[in-house]
């Protein structure tokens, strides 16, 4: 048994270490995060330079052929750096899809794209009323002529205000919590009757809604077969979910590295904060967090690219539950300890309690994940 | 034992009822209850009409302008104001500033000061924290240097609530530093207009202009700012936070919040049916519920023993701390009943008049921001580590 990564991983996290550390100063983040675009494209370019944005790909398409624990070097780092460029969206959820669902030519016509970092995706899976059950789909693609008519909403889409190409799940039969009866489509932005309304995120990033107002797309938007994608999103967003977790440890590493740093530095009544014993019982309770986090993100890393099984399942909802009550916890004791300067934009913290919190809204909650994870309790 | 109101409180209840209901603004009312901005003006008009009523200044006495409330009657304002939507009192003149100058200040600063608090003339803010000085409030350094009939006061004020609106602020300054460090503090009062003070802000996490820095360079106040005696400005202090740490256990406003994410659950829909109807998502409301309806039993408890002559003492401070993180956790809750939607920061649905669609439900875009806003109930007051160390200390004899 040996937990350590091998020396192509721990190159591959040296290098975006690296990178974070020279190109994303918390200051440099707060001007990326207001401009338009929302992140920084020079970044994004030097990601896909440097080969990052071609690491769960093939070799094929010019990728690295990485899996689980490829992809988690790579988000621990952006997550210590609070970058908030699109990598999970187009990457890990955008290529994923497609990689699993598309055919030889849309691969061709997409993935090289998205692993070269020119073509950038996002992923429209969730709606209005669907909470955070990615089976709750009432959007519609009517059959047209070779194609097919979309309308529906899709909801709080991470990216798709930039993407080049947006995948959204829609009904081609059945009723709006079925598994079954899910098509994927994929789509360009610029297609008539889709219509976006862009809005910053409490953590940074930039989305959008999208309307979807009887937008025709052709037989080739469709991505695998008709009205069985429901397996397809159900297997990449569980891609997504480790990734998101490895993204997590590395915004909880820094977190619990400024607190621990201030209540050594901040002095009150005559002595650093840090000698009061229940702020060094808190502090030890959320190293502990974050130990349990960083095992569930390793363990959620070694399961992402198996074969689905109710075990794979179980670990991802598992994962994703501790990483939720984890985060919260040095979100909310990191501010508390930090005292005010903890609840001030200038000051990095906050943004990575933030984040934290930002996570457990992405994909399933940690009590959505509890609640998945009963749901697949084996009786012994 | 008697749990019920008096006849008397019963008719005090209806009186407050039958004011709300023909005199609170609609517009306001609605701004409190989904958490909208309240501009200045917002504050300043109910402020008005509260004191037409003779009702704002209810820690006061009557020559003053204030009206004698027993304990009960603020109880009862307090929960039926909350659950009206009236606008959280802004405290630092009506509920901080005036009880000091109303029991140590002179006769000149009453006659001056007070009118000018009921009238809304001055706006004040409370200038306590320092950047070194947080939970260790009496370490603060702030200097004022007597010069003739002028105290010189240098140094710097932080976390100032609201002190872009403010002219005046109260400060508690170093006129002494040869002495033990709670025994060289004053009371002074400063008008924010006085050369030499600058007004920085500082933007909280959720985006919000709420709080200030303020610098003193070689400011000049006049000495008959000064509250009371020279270096005896901690017992005023301490006076003062007794005032501050009763109202903070908020159970009026958990009350309102609660309500409201009740509401708000049975409108956001989880498989197709209402949030508050899922088994664990009710059990967590249930659960808060359960906590509020003890917090205010034991807010009630105590408000009985200081209407029989008690001081509220360390009870107080255990119920700041229950109150607040009953507070927190309606707050986290809520942002969970939006599901996906918590993550959008949608800034133009923060105020009343937005007139587009709502991007998901119509309460939701301050949620997130609520949320992380008050993380601040359980730092400001004196934070809960300090008040659980007031407790042990007070109470347990640690
Ligand atoms: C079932 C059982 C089996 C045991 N078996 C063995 C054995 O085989 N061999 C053996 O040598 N001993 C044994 N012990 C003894 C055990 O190691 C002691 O109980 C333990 O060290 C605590 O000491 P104490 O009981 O005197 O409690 P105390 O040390 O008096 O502690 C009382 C409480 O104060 C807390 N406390 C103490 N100091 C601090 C501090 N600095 N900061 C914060 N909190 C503090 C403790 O956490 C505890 O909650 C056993 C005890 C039990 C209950
Ligand atoms: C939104 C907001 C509004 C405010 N408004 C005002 C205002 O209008 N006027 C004003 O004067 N001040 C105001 N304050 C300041 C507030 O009173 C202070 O933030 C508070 O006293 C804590 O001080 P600090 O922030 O320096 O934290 P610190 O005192 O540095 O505390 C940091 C952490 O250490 C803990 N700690 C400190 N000492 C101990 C101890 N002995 N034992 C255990 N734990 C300890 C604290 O509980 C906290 O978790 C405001 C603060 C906020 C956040």
């Amino acid at each position: 048994m040996d937990f350590r990564l091998n020396e192509e991983q721990q190159m591959l996290q040296d290098t975006v270490a690296r990178l974070v550390r020279g190109e994303y100063s918390f200051e440099k983040r707060l001007e990326f995060s207001e401009t338009e675009l929302g992140f920084s494209a020079d970044f994004w370019k030097q990601l896909s330079e440097l080969g990052l944005t071609a690491v769960p790909f093939s070799e094929e398409l010019g990728g690295f052929g990485g899996g689980g624990v490829e992809v988690q070097s790579v988000m621990t780092e952006l997550g210590r750096g609070l970058c908030i460029e699109p990598y999970l969206q187009s990457v890990i959820l955008g290529g994923g899809l497609i990689g699993q669902a598309g055919s030889d030519s849309q691969k061709e016509n997409w993935l090289a794209g998205i692993a070269s970092g020119e073509l950038r995706a996002a992923v429209g899976l969730q709606e209005p009323q669907s909470y955070y059950d990615l089976n709750n789909v009432e959007t519609r693609a009517g059959k047209n002529g070779d194609g097919y008519t979309l309308n529906g909403r899709k909801a709080v889409v991470i990216g798709g205000h930039c993407a080049d190409l947006i995948v959204v799940s829609a009904r081609t039969s059945g009723d709006s919590c079925d598994a079954s009866g899910l098509s994927l489509f994929a789509l360009s932005p610029d297609t008539a009757g889709v219509e976006r309304r862009t809005y910053p995120t409490i953590d940074g990033a930039k989305g959008c809604d999208i309307t979807l107002n009887n937008v025709q797309v052709g037989a080739d938007a469709l991505l695998g077969e008709e009205g069985q994608a429901g397996g397809v999103i159900e297997y990449q967003a569980g891609r997504a979910i480790a990734a998101l977790c490895a993204e997590a440890v590395g915004v909880m590493e820094v977190a619990n590295d400024l607190t621990l740093d201030y209540l050594k530095q901040r002095k009150q009544f005559g002595v650093p904060i840090g000698k009061f014993q229940v702020l060094q019982h808190r502090m030890v309770d959320m190293m502990s967090e974050l130990e349990q986090a960083r095992s569930m993100a390793i363990l959620a890393a070694s399961v992402a690219d198996n074969e689905q099984s109710d075990e794979r399942r179980r670990v991802l909802a598992a994962a994703k539950n501790v990483i939720g009550r984890a985060g919260q916890y040095i979100s909310e004791n990191g501010i508390q300890m930090h005292g005010g300067i903890g609840m001030t934009w200038e000051y990095n913290f906050a943004h990575y309690a933030k984040r934290l919190i930002g996570i457990n809204h992405q994909l399933g909650d940690d009590d959505f994940h509890l609640e998945r994870y009963a749901s697949l309790l084996q009786a012994s | 034992m008697d749990m019920n109101y008096t006849a008397e409180e019963l008719a005090f209840r209806d009186e407050v009822r039958k004011f709300l209901d023909e005199k609170l603004p609609e517009d306001i009312a609605a701004k409190v209850k989904s958490f909208k901005k309240l501009s200045k003006e917002d504050h300043q008009r109910w402020q008005k009409i509260l004191v037409e009523k003779g009702w704002y200044a209810t820690h006061w006495p009557e020559e003053y302008g204030g009206v004698k409330w027993t304990p009960v009657q603020k109880h009862i304002w307090d929960e039926e104001s909350c659950r009206y939507g009236v606008p959280r009192s802004i405290p630092f003149g009506v509920n901080m500033v005036a009880p000091v100058i109303i029991k140590f200040g002179n006769e000149e600063q009453k006659q001056k000061y007070l009118p000018r608090i009921l009238s809304g003339e001055d706006w004040w803010c409370q200038g306590y924290s320092e950047p070194g000085a947080g939970s260790d409030l009496a370490s603060l350094k702030t200097r004022a240097v007597r010069e003739g009939d002028h105290y010189i006061v240098n140094g710097q004020k932080t976390w100032t609530t609201l002190g872009q609106y403010a002219n005046m602020i109260f400060c508690l300054v170093r006129t002494n530093t040869e002495v033990k460090k709670q025994e060289g503090i004053s009371f002074l009062l400063i008008d924010m207009n006085t050369p030499g003070i600058t007004v920085r802000p500082i933007i909280t996490l959720d985006g919000e202009h709420e709080v200030n820095e303020v610098f003193f360079e070689d400011v000049r106040v006049p000495v008959e700012n000064l509250v009371g005696e020279e270096d005896k400005g901690w017992t005023y202090a301490k006076y003062l936070l007794t005032y501050e740490r009763t109202g903070l256990a908020g159970i009026g406003m958990s009350k309102a919040a609660l309500s409201h994410l009740k509401q708000l659950a049975s409108r956001r829909l989880k498989n197709g049916k209402p949030l508050l109807e899922d088994p664990s998502f009710s059990q967590r409301i249930a659960k808060v519920e359960i906590d509020l309806t003890a917090a205010a039993i034991s807010n009630l408890r105590i408000i009985a023993s200081v209407e029989g002559g008690g001081v509220p003492g360390a009870e107080s401070s255990m119920l700041k701390v229950k109150g607040t993180e009953i507070r927190q956790a309606i707050n986290d809750l809520a942002r969970r009943a939006i599901g996906p939607y918590a993550l959008p920061f949608v800034e133009e649905e923060l105020y009343l008049d937005y007139d587009g669609e709502f991007l998901s439900d119509k309460d939701a875009a301050p949620l997130s921001a609520q949320y992380f806003n008050n993380r601040k109930l359980s730092i400001f007051g004196g934070s809960n580590e300090i008040q659980k160390n007031i407790v042990s200390k007070m109470i347990l004899g640690l």
